[in-house]
């Protein structure tokens, strides 16, 4: 804790009931990664019900991942990776002051943020002409079935996997896109060049934001993608 | 929290590493070993995730005991909302696979 | 008012600025917490109105006043709002808003806007909740569970589930600010062993609602999404576990009882060592009994599973788990009756709530005691038991807290006493109406009445009747305390600092505070419940 009891001269950025920027960039910090805590657990739900109906169904687990698409899963991870490197040499930017790199790299980073949910768009297209959205039209019966499956796949268990490929996916989208728009915004005040050396604080806990969304993907795509990807026969 | 200004060489090395990783999990996941495609992919991408909280959210370097407290409290929640549920499901009743 | 009294007097947080706007726009922690303290009132005699309504349904055995229909939707619409819309905000938002920064001596929370924000979020949650009450209700009981919610009622699932989800975010946004302020926005002095147990215990609750909430978000969300997009993680028909939902939903909801007591167990540890002249028992003891209850209050959730169909194994875990839960609350209640002992007792009104909370939550914690045993929870299981258990805790534990709060800290929040008199005479209502209400619930339940029955048989009658008159006079108790409190505003006698002669910065302000609460940032340099440096006020003394 920094209590300076002297009232130094200060910016306009520095909010009234704050005694230094230190401790408002240090509150800022720890309510972002506060939040980051409670997304785990939002997340988290979701990875119980995953892994509960994993072990329950893992034929109809394995068949599903078999179905998704191993090529535009890997290029969103890397896409995912490329915009999380964009962020970090973004907020170095802002902490050493250079204005134009921040812009270009926070502009990056939203196209990177663009083409993930591009890429994520098609596969769900393609999903849907492969009548795999859980409901009255989903069809099973085109899904490769798992050699040591000797019982084969049940299509109702099958629409479990894919109401959880939905969520998750679903879920993750959405925060990418409230992602994006934090990034629009920092754009906006970055472009205004509202950030110093001295004030950065928006853009490290943008930062911080955007990384761990990279990180849930991380772990989505080995869950939902690479369950069972040994050759067949 | 003093701030620290990482060289980008840093990041780009980091950078480098993840996507090698990225590469080499789905490449693994094609190989079969068994019961260890799973532990093998899990592995590669909790490595993954700490790399980028160590060093793009810069938890290696930073003073605060306190984010990292946060970081593994907030693990250690999930972990308990996961395994008081198995003491459920993995003792329920035969039938389910 | 005369303009010639306001222009003498001195400007505090309610003065400063006029109109609806200078409200509605406001940053300040404490005008946010009157914020919050009108709308939850407003939803705790909404809430209210159902209990009375279902009270007056079970006069009779008969279903005369409403049919089974509706009568699902009275409890099931009385339970969200209470728990929902009244609990889990009441003592955080109004009280804990209003003086979390003010006890360690800051001079906002950490984030004012990200505060104000909360409670825009809670009254987009409320009118979405009231549009869904006006429009036909729900009836799933406030608990949601599946696949009835998902499958099977054409009530108004998604409107509320949305309500509540959004609601949780508040609540979510109230913990983290509390949790941010007590870290980092502490007065020089103000060490962690310094700190009042309030603030311990609004720790313990923040860390609740960080932890838990988020998981019953995400499944409202999944629920949402079966009835909406057809998903099927939740249905049986497709191989989807109920169960499941309900683990992940008392996984929050279970410590959502926490987040709703720990406020209460912290206003009590505040109102006993003022009323007893002590310093507290057993500081350091409290204090971390209440991130004890936070924790352990997260290893506890299937116990509400017991007879659904979790494994044997899992529920003798959890039933020893849950006696685990006794041990921090029975530390804060020995801990409370030791600093009474040989202290110089008043019975004012605040103490009096404190009495009527350890009474009333020793015994609803006692029989969670019966019911986290298998063998008794089997029996009593969805009976008026359970029913009787759970509001000796939350209407008897924790609304007796906030009533207790409200009082002792009323004088700071408006600057004026309420009728002392008054005050002792609603509160020995309250706890006579309360028990009147509840204890003949626990027999009913022992003999076997089943809870969310419009009906019953004829034999049940005279503890209903007992059940039903007690609930009119327990209102009439809610009601006078509004009444009084609302004429002291303007006929009370004023308040100085420090009516009572209570420890702690925020009596170290004046009444009512300032807006940045602080003429300068205070030093702390004594522990915490100092009061044998304090003299009691003479006023104290005389009612004694």
């Amino acid at each position: 804790m920094s209590d300076s009891p002297i009232a130094v001269e200060h910016g306009p950025e520095l909010r009234h009931h704050f005694a230094s920027v230190e401790q408002q960039r240090d509150a800022a910090s720890l309510g972002m990664w506060l939040f980051l805590a409670t997304e785990i657990m939002f997340f988290g739900g979701m990875f119980c019900a995953y892994l509960i109906y994993r072990m329950w169904y893992f034929n109809e687990f394995a068949a599903g991942s078999r179905s998704l698409n191993l090529k535009w899963g890997t290029i969103n991870t890397i896409v995912l990776i490329c915009s999380s490197l964009t962020v970090a040499l973004g907020v170095r930017a802002a902490q050493m002051g250079k204005r134009k790199l921040l812009v270009i790299l926070l502009i990056l980073t939203i196209v990177f943020g663009l083409a993930f949910l591009g890429i994520k768009g098609i596969e769900w297209h393609e999903k849907y002409e492969h009548h795999h959205i859980p409901g009255a039209s989903f069809d099973a019966t085109a899904l490769e079935k798992p050699p040591y499956s000797n019982g084969g796949i049940d299509p109702s268990h099958e629409q479990i996997y894919f109401s959880l490929y939905f969520a998750m996916t679903g879920l993750h989208a959405l925060h990418m896109i409230i992602g994006v728009g934090i990034f629009a915004f920092l754009l906006f005040h970055a472009w205004k060049g509202r950030y110093t050396p001295q004030y950065n604080t928006p853009i490290e806990i943008g930062g911080l934001y955007w990384h761990f969304v990279d990180i849930v993907w991380i772990y989505l795509f080995p869950l939902l993608y690479l369950i069972d990807r040994k050759p067949l026969g | 929290m003093s701030e620290h200004i990482l060289s980008s060489k840093l990041y780009y090395g980091i950078w480098i590493a993840l996507m090698v990783l990225t590469v080499v999990t789905a490449g693994v996941a094609t190989i079969d070993l068994g019961p260890f495609n799973t532990i093998v992919a899990l592995l590669i991408a909790t490595s993954k995730a700490l790399l980028v909280i160590l060093f793009f959210m810069h938890v290696k370097y930073t003073s605060e005991k306190l984010t990292k407290m946060v970081i593994i409290s907030s693990i250690f929640w999930l972990l308990l909302l996961l395994f008081l549920s198995l003491t459920d499901y993995g003792t329920r009743y035969a039938g389910h696979g | 008012m005369a303009t010639a009294a306001i222009t003498t007097e001195r400007e505090h947080y309610l003065n400063k600025e006029y109109g609806i706007r200078s409200w509605l726009l406001t940053t300040d922690h404490k005008r946010i917490a009157l914020l919050y303290l009108i709308s939850i009132t407003f939803f705790f005699f909404i809430g209210g109105f159902f209990a009375l309504l279902i009270r007056l349904e079970l006069l009779t055995p008969a279903g005369d006043l409403v049919q089974a229909d509706t009568y699902n939707k009275l409890f099931t619409m009385h339970g969200m709002v209470m728990i929902f819309f009244f609990l889990i905000p009441s003592i955080p938002a109004v009280l804990g808003n209003f003086l979390v920064p003010m006890m360690i001596g800051a001079k906002d929370l950490a984030f004012p806007r990200i505060n104000l924000l909360s409670w825009y979020l809670y009254i987009i949650a409320g009118i979405m909740m009231l549009h869904c009450m006006v429009t036909g209700g729900v009836d799933t009981g406030w608990t949601f569970y599946t696949p009835f919610s998902t499958a099977f009622t054409n009530t108004k699932v998604i409107e509320a589930g949305l309500s509540v989800f959004v609601a949780g975010f508040s609540s979510i946004l109230t913990g983290l600010n509390f949790v941010v302020t007590i870290h980092r926005m502490r007065a020089p002095g103000m060490t962690w062993s310094r700190l009042p147990l309030f603030i311990w215990a609004h720790y313990a609750t923040s860390i609740i609602q960080l932890l838990g909430t988020p998981v019953l978000a995400v499944t409202l969300v999944l629920v949402v999404c079966e009835r909406v997009l057809g998903l099927g993680i939740f249905d049986p028909n497709r191989g989807g576990d109920p169960l499941l939902f309900q683990h992940l939903f008392w996984f929050y909801s279970h410590p959502a009882v926490y987040i709703m007591i720990l406020p209460s167990m912290g206003v009590v540890a505040e109102i006993v060592p003022c009323f007893s002249r002590k310093r507290i028992f057993g500081y350091q003891a409290v204090a971390l009994s209440s991130i004890a209850i936070a924790v352990f209050g997260f290893l506890v959730w299937a116990h509400h599973m017991f007879v659904a169909g979790i494994s044997l194994y899992s529920a003798m875990i959890f039933s020893i788990l849950s006696y685990l839960v006794a041990v921090p609350s029975a530390i804060k209640v020995f801990n409370w009756t030791a600093t009474m002992y040989k202290g110089s007792v008043t019975f004012s009104t605040p103490m009096l709530y404190a009495f009527g909370f350890i009474g009333l939550f020793t015994m609803g914690g006692l029989t969670g005691l019966f019911l986290a045993c298998l063998g008794i929870d089997v029996h009593v299981t969805d009976t008026y038991f359970v029913v009787a258990h759970f509001h000796y805790i939350m209407v008897g534990g924790a609304v007796m807290g906030y009533l207790g709060g409200m009082h002792f800290w009323w004088p700071k929040i408006s600057g004026r006493l309420y009728p002392e008199w008054l005050g002792k005479f609603a509160a020995l209502i309250v706890f006579l109406g309360f028990n009147l209400t509840f204890f003949p619930q626990f027999i009913l339940g022992y003999l076997g009445m089943p809870r969310r029955y419009w009906q019953y048989p004829a034999e049940f009658q005279v503890l209903n009747v007992m059940s039903t008159a007690g609930s009119t006079i327990l209102a009439v108790g809610y009601v006078l305390p509004m009444v009084y409190f609302l004429w002291s505003m303007r006929y009370g006698k004023i308040a100085d600092e420090n009516p009572w002669g209570a420890a702690g910065l925020e009596w170290k302000t004046a009444s009512p505070p300032p807006t940045f609460n602080f003429e300068e940032t205070p030093e702390v340099t004594w522990e915490a419940y100092n009061y044998d440096q304090i003299p009691a006020p003479a006023e104290v003394l005389i009612e004694r």
